[in-house]
């Protein structure tokens, strides 16, 4: 068989002078010097423009797939929203529950010192309960659950992206949105609010076994001073942020898990992107609330 | 004409300023087994993408079944999604289910059968790969390259299809379990008339499997024809899959 096959060399000749040449010509010159900063600037701008528009289309695509689930509710999927409460909600609780009672402990702590010089000891249920319900025990919660479930939708859809699950979902005709987002969506908007509520109970009990021991203010001096002092408002304006924090959690991990490419370090990557990105958007929403609830003055 | 499966006319794809496809125009008739085949970076990966529907030209129309994929609607996209199959490169099984729910998916997703006659079924089609009945209760990470490939090709079949896309259907393949998918690809095609697009490097499944392959490179279809038509030929950009060092001259069909 050999024999009959003409030696790569000889064909190598025979090949037009012009192909040659252009394939000689081919590898350009590389560029060595660094683009001016200027252009680096630009380019970064550009990528960055891309990446905030992209994301703005994935949450388009999102809010169409999940309304399509609220006119046709036999779209849903209930078994994974049940699973991902489960995971993202349930088994969230011990940690939840342990950060916010020790917030509450730091917080009573802290607050103890400047209270005892004035002898405002009992003022130590407004501030455990009016600081852990209005902003730690919500944003305590979203950033927990965006490290412990946002970065793991993250990991599983950038998995099966590169790994051509997502595709062969597509070309199996299953919308991959309604399979693998919309259920985290749902899910996640039911789970963080119940767990900020986990959040609030245990760091005002945090804050309440620290004002007993450090303060001598006795838990029943405590929850009386507590009732009146915090308002259901007060509870409220923390418990509706949970859902919109749950939103852009879910959001953060599942885009950034659609746009793995590569290996598995594209997964890592990604997935380090959507704790880093979830957590940044969640303060600046959190932000954002702030400036809303004082502009309306609750 | 009419007996044209794939019509591709005048199709251009870019990406941001790099020219994928510039006028590219391929046929592939019914019930024959048609290779792409071009070096890395000629878009053939591309083009199989457009072809199912995974990512969309710039211009140019591509016809598949009859149907025009501009512009198609959702439910036709899902109708024509239905009577194609695909095998991934790696696979593209669900980690997540065992390997004959990954097969019975398909079924389950886009018919009204009971999950006993879905598993009937899956067994069925798993069979037809020529895989054991116990590789279907098992979870693809604990499945071999080869396995996993008839796998995904029992997957593919589940919704009989009539047109069937492999990328790659040898890749990564010991040379045994690459001679059992050209037997089995020919089978396929003999037995159930289905028309086959894959994208291969594989010397050894294109000269004894496809009846008509396409070269592809700089943005266009450069030869079509057999493998003997096209080792005649003398276009660069032909020759270069026969004259290197691993081109072969045809070998005896096993």
């Amino acid at each position: 068989m050999d024999s009959l096959r003409p030696t790569a060399h000889e064909l190598g000749m025979a090949v037009s002078a012009r192909y040659l040449a252009s394939s000689r010509a081919k590898p350009a010159p590389v560029e060595t010097r660094p683009p001016p900063l200027l252009h680096r600037i630009g380019l970064a701008a550009i990528e960055a423009l891309g990446r905030g528009t992209a994301l703005l289309g994935f949450v388009g695509e999102l809010a169409v797939a999940s309304a399509r689930g609220v006119v046709q509710p036999s779209r849903l999927r209930l078994r994974p929203i049940l699973y991902n409460i489960r995971s993202a909600g349930f088994d969230a609780l011990p940690i939840v529950g342990l950060l916010s009672f020790l917030l509450g402990v730091v917080i009573a702590y802290q607050g103890a010192e400047q209270l005892r010089r004035y002898g405002a000891n009992i003022f130590i249920a407004d501030l455990v309960g009016l600081s852990m319900l209005r902003e730690f025990a919500p944003l305590i919660t979203a950033i927990i659950v965006a490290g412990r479930s946002g970065s793991a939708y993250a990991a599983q859809i950038g998995s099966m992206q590169v790994s051509e699950e997502i595709d062969a979902m597509r070309t199996l005709g299953i919308a991959p949105l309604d399979v693998l987002v919309v259920p985290k969506v749902i899910a996640l908007a039911i789970a963080l609010p119940l767990l900020t509520v986990f959040a609030d109970v245990l760091g005002v009990a945090g804050g309440m076994l620290m004002a007993q021991w450090h303060l001598g203010v006795g838990s029943a001096d405590f929850l009386e001073r507590f009732v009146k002092a915090v308002s259901v408002t007060t509870f409220l304006v923390g418990i509706c942020k949970a859902p919109v924090f749950a939103a852009i959690i879910a959001v953060v991990g599942c885009f950034q898990g659609f746009r793995a490419k590569g290996g598995a370090d594209g997964v890592g990557r990604q997935t380090t992107r959507s704790v880093v990105q979830a957590i940044f958007l969640v303060i600046v929403a959190d932000a954002a609330f702030s400036v809303a609830f004082s502009a309306v003055g609750l | 004409m009419h007996d044209a499966v794939i019509q591709v006319t005048n199709l251009s794809t870019r990406f941001g300023g790099q020219v994928v496809h510039s006028g590219l125009d391929l046929e592939v008739r019914r019930a024959e087994i048609f290779a792409l085949i071009g070096g890395s970076g000629s878009g053939k990966s591309t083009l199989l993408r457009e072809l199912i529907l995974l990512q969309r030209p710039d211009a140019g129309s591509i016809r598949v079944l009859g149907t025009d994929l501009e512009a198609i609607g959702e439910k036709a996209a899902l109708a024509l999604r239905s009577r194609w199959g695909v095998m991934f490169q790696h696979g593209g099984l669900f980690g997540s289910l065992t390997v004959s729910e990954n097969v019975g998916l398909p079924l389950r997703e886009h018919t009204a059968l009971d999950d006993a006659t879905i598993d009937r079924i899956a067994a069925w089609k798993l069979a037809m790969t020529g895989l054991e009945p116990q590789a279907g209760a098992q979870y693809p990470s604990q499945l071999s390259g080869g396995m996993i490939k008839r796998a995904s090709l029992a997957r593919a079949l589940a919704l009989d299809p009539q047109l069937l896309f492999l990328d790659e259907p040898t890749a990564g393949l010991d040379p045994e379990s690459a001679a059992g998918v050209d037997a089995l690809v020919r089978e396929l095609r003999s037995e159930l008339g289905l028309t086959i697009v894959m994208i291969t490097h594989d010397l050894d499944l294109l000269w004894q499997v496809a009846d008509r392959v396409a070269v592809l490179g700089a943005g266009k279809v450069q030869a079509v024809g057999t493998m003997d038509e096209l080792s005649r030929i003398e276009l660069p950009a032909v020759r270069r899959f026969f004259d290197g060092p691993r081109g072969r001259a045809p070998s005896k069909p096993r």
